[in-house]
């Protein structure tokens, strides 16, 4: 099944592998995810998908396989040969945290500023031309405010900008990590469950940004997510991960049909998935099939309180 | 001091006027002060050998006046501004944040003329001319060394137990360049004059010597970083105690102490005195070192803040916040947390070879653990990341320890061979534990934004990270 994502795919990765000791926590995996698309990676618990993450940010360098970053212009990173910040730096990767991650007791434009350290380090001269004032780097310094409040507007934080970004509420504090890592102008997004803990209206918010960097800022989107509201949602292309391994790839209707995701989602006997599958369709996780992402309201209530199970 | 108690009365009730208005009450409150202190203070009746003189204490009528003026516009500035308590809670609420926000921006330049007056103010208290700028000289020097570290501990969230190293590398960095480097390569002349040069070299040494510590340590944090920086201390202090050929080891070095750009402080001519054709004093010296000590700590204090609004500076923040956070953000946390380490040396630098300069003598007892530690309490104390905060905790620790020096008359009441000043450290450390108790987070506790948009909001200390080392 040779999909739109595989002809000129922004990620390419390749047998990657990652074992700690004896434990093999991703396993001979290998998946593309295409330029301006958003690409969700699903799994139980513990399936890797973390790791996925943390290899292709750099935070761990994989056993085996390789992960190769294409920019549209032809140029190729090799992400598993990179140092961390030098794949955001260079390579234009961002992710957030499913932990979140911010600079709690910096303000909110302050996060945002940070973000853009590399623009501002260079303006400022290394620091000298800073310190000496130099026109240059104020001039830049408003660009990166002009960049931080364009971000602050897109997740509706423009208010908040002045406070303390230990003080927002949960909601806005996960906004305002993806504005951060957006304020890098990367050209791959990571996001690590970024519906987590989202309430029904927030995480339908949340669709509604993701769509539109993806639309507007012709970005790729890896996303990790158990909220199947938001995957179902939104992506074009999902790759579901069980115990470090891939076990379905493709389009979202495929992998929800696909009897290897059920069994691995619920655990059943092959002989028990049909009247499994058809006890979903009856609680709604099969209404987009038939009309699209539109009425998402009735689905989302009842996969928000399968998730409350589910989920640790 | 009668005249001043009457004087709290005096319009007691004044709230919220204009500067013009202040001015006018405090020139009011003055004059009133001289009128009352000119007879009851300004004439003493001495008994000489039988015969009755007349004394006059001019300098006593001015402090005395001068002391109600300015404790006059403190209360002014901070305690009149209160919004009336009769009030409505909906008034007072806004009242009670301006309040705040006077101090905030009245307190910088308040302490900074306070500290220039310093000096002067000194010298109207009779026996305290010159150990009252000793004591000035020694506090100044801690802040100094106190901003400097904060930049290491405060900002970059990097504990540092051994800082006192580059203070050590700074001051010998002074008196090896000017006893045999200096001379050596550019000849007798320069050694009026090394201490203009040096200067900026013992910085630079330092700075070296931050980056060389940095290195090793930058996979560590927390204790670990701690357990190292207070080996790098002990390690410094060691090699200036047994490289003898090098640094003389215990017996120390004499160094020449600072200039006034060439001209030396001394009853000579071509001295200081001699060039500007005053009577020569000691106090001279004093005054000069003083105000050197206080330049080079203003300095600290403006490149400071602005590092901090600089990218290096957010960056530091960031890193005392999430390390991990900064590393997703593309920022190279080595070198960023080398830059900490090295301009934090600078500082320590700076200070050592202005130490130098003063003592005109350098041995490793000056560089101990203690010294580190005391900084770092210092720091600690004033809440971590604020310069204001240094301030006080540097006067409140450097002082309290000068005024166990001053209790020599308990004496009299204690029990043989109990001497106050013994009980210094016992004293100082049982303080800190009760301010720790009561304020965790140090004197000031509040973090102010380098940036914003619309409104500048302090950001609460309950939020800010104290760092992971």
């Amino acid at each position: 099944m040779s999909e739109n994502w595989s002809i000129d795919p922004e990620l390419r990765v390749e047998h990657l592998t990652m074992r700690f000791g004896g434990l093999t926590a991703i396993g001979d995996l290998s998946f593309d995810a295409g330029r301006k698309q958003i690409t969700a990676l699903i799994g139980p618990n513990g399936a890797g998908k973390t790791t996925v993450f943390n290899c292709i940010t750099g935070f761990y360098k994989p056993t085996e396989g390789m992960i190769i970053h294409r920019h549209p212009g032809g140029r190729e990173f090799l992400l598993e040969r990179m140092d961390d910040f030098r794949i955001t730096q260079h390579s234009k990767v961002a992710r957030t945290f499913q932990n979140i991650r911010l600079f709690g007791g910096m303000t909110v434009l302050e996060n945002l500023l940070v973000a853009q350290h590399n623009v501002l380090m260079r303006a400022s001269g290394y620091t000298i031309g800073g310190l000496l004032g130099s026109g240059h780097f104020k001039k830049r310094e408003a660009e990166a405010i002009e960049l931080a409040k364009y971000w602050l507007g897109k997740t509706g934080l423009v208010d908040r900008a002045d406070d303390a970004a230990g003080d927002l509420p949960y909601g806005a504090q996960r906004r305002l990590e993806i504005a951060r890592a957006m304020c890098t102008r990367p050209r791959l997004l990571c996001l690590d469950e970024p519906a987590a803990g989202l309430n029904p209206r927030e995480s339908e918010e949340l669709n509604r940004l993701l769509i539109s960097i993806r639309d507007e800022h012709s970005m790729a989107i890896l996303l990790i997510e158990h909220d199947m509201s938001v995957v179902m949602g939104i992506s074009d292309h999902i790759v579901v991960l069980d115990y470090g391994r891939k076990i379905s790839d493709g389009t979202p209707n495929h992998v929800k049909n696909d009897p290897a995701v059920i069994r691995a989602y619920l655990g059943v006997e092959d002989e028990q998935e049909e009247p499994i599958a058809q006890k979903l369709v009856a609680e709604g996780l099969k209404v987009h099939e038939k009309e699209g992402p539109a009425p998402r309201k009735p689905t989302q209530r009842t996969t928000s309180a399968a998730r409350k199970g589910t989920r640790k | 001091m009668a005249a001043a108690a009457k004087e709290t009365t005096f319009k007691a009730d004044s709230r919220s006027l204009s500067p013009a208005e202040i001015a006018k009450d405090l020139a009011g409150a003055g004059i009133i002060t001289l009128l009352l202190l000119t007879p009851i203070v300004f004439y003493k009746t001495i008994m000489n050998q039988g015969t009755l003189l007349l004394d006059t204490r001019l300098k006593l009528v001015l402090s005395l006046t001068a002391a109600v003026v300015i404790g006059r516009l403190l209360l002014h500035l901070f305690v009149w501004q209160r919004a009336p308590r009769a009030g409505t809670a909906k008034i007072a609420a806004p009242a009670a944040t301006d309040w705040r926000e006077t101090v905030v921006k009245w307190i910088v330049p308040v302490l900074l003329l306070i500290a220039i007056l310093l000096p002067w103010v000194v010298q109207l208290i009779p026996g305290w001319e010159r150990r009252g700028l000793g004591i000035a000289i020694y506090i100044m020097s801690y802040i100094m060394l106190a901003w400097g570290l904060n930049i290491v501990v405060g900002l970059a969230g990097l504990l540092d137990l051994g800082y006192v190293a580059f203070y050590a590398v700074g001051a010998y960095a002074y008196a090896l360049l000017t006893t045999i480097y200096f001379p050596l390569w550019f000849g007798d002349g320069i050694i009026p004059w090394t201490f203009y040069l040096v200067l900026p070299l013992a910085g630079f040494l330092a700075a070296m010597w931050g980056v060389i510590l940095g290195f090793p340590v930058l996979r560590l944090r927390g204790d670990y970083l701690a357990i190292v920086t207070l080996a790098f201390g002990e390690i410094i202090r060691l090699v200036l105690i047994n490289w003898f050929s090098f640094t003389k080891g215990p017996q120390g070095i004499n160094v020449p102490k600072a200039t006034f750009f060439g001209l030396p402080f001394a009853d000579e001519p071509g001295s200081f005195a001699d060039f500007f054709g005053l009577e020569y004093n000691r106090l001279h010296f004093f005054f000069f070192i003083y105000y050197t000590i206080l330049i080079l700590s203003i300095v600290t204090y403006v490149a400071t803040n602005r590092l901090r609004r600089l990218p290096v500076g957010r960056a530091w923040e960031a890193l005392r916040e999430d390390e991990i956070a900064c590393r997703a953000l593309g920022i190279n946390t080595t070198s960023t947390k080398l830059t900490a380490f090295a301009i934090g040396a600078m500082f320590g630098g700076f200070a050592g070879s202005f130490f130098a300069a003063r003592q005109g003598f350098v041995s490793p007892e000056s560089f101990v653990y203690i010294e580190s530690a005391l900084v770092l309490a210092i720091v600690v104390l004033g809440g971590l990341g604020s310069q204001l905060g240094i301030v006080f905790a540097a006067v409140l620790i450097m002082g309290s320890f000068e005024l166990f020096r001053e209790l020599g008359f308990l004496q009299r009441i204690l029990p043989e061979g109990v001497e106050p000043v013994q009980f210094r450290m016992l004293c100082v450390g049982l303080a800190m534990v009760l301010m720790m108790r009561w304020r965790p987070r140090g004197l000031v506790t509040r973090r102010d934004p380098t940036v914003y948009l619309k409104e500048k909001k302090a950001v609460s200390a309950d939020l800010v990270s104290q760092g992971h080392g």
